[in-house]
């Protein structure tokens, strides 16, 4: 129940997007096509499904303070989690890098059309974002954190499908020239912001 | 035609040296001018806006997110540009990314130091600057290919450029949202008493983007030329 609990709460309430603004650069840019939006979006799914629990093993068993004292006891009071930052970028950039040459090899066409992008995702906030906030929560088990991963990169899929799907459509309506684009991506953001909000509170 | 091309060969090309640029000419002021307007970060560029929003609900918290990211930007800057020779463009994001951790943890661990409160309260947002897209974007876009000085002056102006607009939205949401700046109360008490409230809107997240694409808005309607056509 914890986990399902945990999921709900990472894909609606703790909205990587709508409530920490985490992956915007690549959000602003991918979401003009639906079809781009939904390989994107999948990547870093997977990416974030992977990096947390691996982050979270790091965190356990080599980062925190003690946390090498399964290696002998002469190291059970050191202390390296000052070097998480640069731990956790290094695992994720691996991480993309696999999932890079998955999808060379298996999706050519997305490949082509994610571009510079699918790389950059090394980049994107919201991965490193879910490590850290994975070792701020303190989360109990390998399990909680898998599942808030996947939760955090289902939440940003909805976030990323939901606007390209409004902005194919807002191609026909008659924005005012200086907010086209990007200014009305902005406050488009905000109001579904706002409508995700609604989802405040709820406990299962 | 084979001794003329061996003579071509052997002249040297007589290097004529540049006449050394002053430390603040034209363009390097231009550097650190620009992306505070024209070519914002955030707002023309669409960079860094990742990891900068959470943190507009005050001023305090957002000018300190704000010096934070300016230090990492120049000297991220300065170092890539300095060994971007050396470089191997294969592993070149590794080592970006490695140089610009590094710089991440100093911030961190000074800010720790130094101003604890408002570290907790950026929480996982400092570490954040390492994916910020402002670092890697100038680093790729200008460092890669620049000398070191113009590089530092660029870092300057795109974290100056950042700290602007985060600034800009802190102060517009905590004024309306709490009636403080920098935590001293502005709206005077009488106000409350006649039935003035605060808008708590204002400190829920989604309007930091809706506040962003205002200024947006007013920034592209003063100045025609950054609109987009589509």
């Amino acid at each position: 129940m914890e986990h399902v609990n945990i999921f709900v709460k990472a894909v609606f309430i703790e909205n990587m997007i709508f409530a920490y603004f985490l992956g915007m650069c690549s959000y602003l840019a991918i979401s003009k096509t639906v079809k781009n939006a939904v390989g994107l979006g999948s990547a870093v799914i997977f990416v974030l499904a992977v990096s947390v629990p691996v982050c979270y093993l790091m965190e356990n068993y080599l980062l925190k303070a003690g946390a090498l004292s399964w290696l002998s006891e002469d190291y059970a009071n050191l202390d390296l989690s000052f070097l998480s930052f640069i731990m956790y970028i290094a695992v994720i950039a691996a991480i993309t890098q696999l999932v890079e040459m998955a999808v060379e090899k298996f999706a050519p066409a997305l490949y082509m059309a994610l571009g510079i992008f699918l790389p950059l995702i090394a980049v994107n906030c919201s991965i490193l974002g879910g490590a850290l906030f994975m070792q701020e929560r303190e989360y109990a088990s390998l399990g909680e954190a898998t599942v808030f991963g996947l939760g955090s990169g289902v939440g940003w899929f909805i976030a990323i499908v939901s606007i390209a799907a409004i902005r194919e459509k807002i191609r026909y309506s008659n924005v005012p020239a200086p907010l086209r684009g990007l200014g009305i991506a902005f406050i488009l953001t905000g109001l579904m912001g706002i409508a995700f909000m609604s989802f405040m509170g709820i406990k299962i | 035609m084979l001794i003329s091309m061996s003579t071509e060969t052997t002249i040297a090309p007589i290097k004529v040296r540049e006449p050394r640029e002053p430390l603040f000419s034209a363009r390097n002021k231009k550097l650190i001018n620009d992306p505070l307007n024209n070519s914002n970060p955030i707002t023309v560029q669409v960079l860094g806006i990742c990891s900068a929003l959470a943190v507009t609900v005050q001023m305090k918290p957002s000018i300190v997110m704000a010096l934070s990211v300016v230090v990492v930007t120049a000297f991220s800057n300065l170092v890539i540009s300095t060994i971007r020779n050396i470089i191997p463009d294969r592993i070149r994001i590794i080592v970006q990314l490695t140089i610009v951790a590094a710089l991440v943890i100093l911030v961190d661990q000074v800010l720790k130091a130094f101003v604890y409160d408002v570290s907790k309260q950026l929480s996982v947002f400092v570490g954040l600057i390492i994916t910020n897209c402002i670092v890697m974007g100038r680093l790729e876009a200008f460092a890669m290919g620049n000398k070191p000085w113009p590089s530092f002056l660029d870092g300057i102006g795109n974290g100056l450029g950042y700290g602007l607009i985060l600034v800009l939205v802190s102060a517009v949401r905590e004024f309306f949202g709490s009636g403080k700046l920098m935590g001293v109360q502005l709206v005077p008490d009488s106000f409350y008493k006649m039935g003035y409230f605060n808008n708590g809107f204002m400190i829920l997240p989604p309007m930091a983007l809706i506040i962003v694409g205002i200024i947006i808005w007013i920034q592209r309607s003063r100045n025609r030329k950054l609109i987009e056509l589509n």
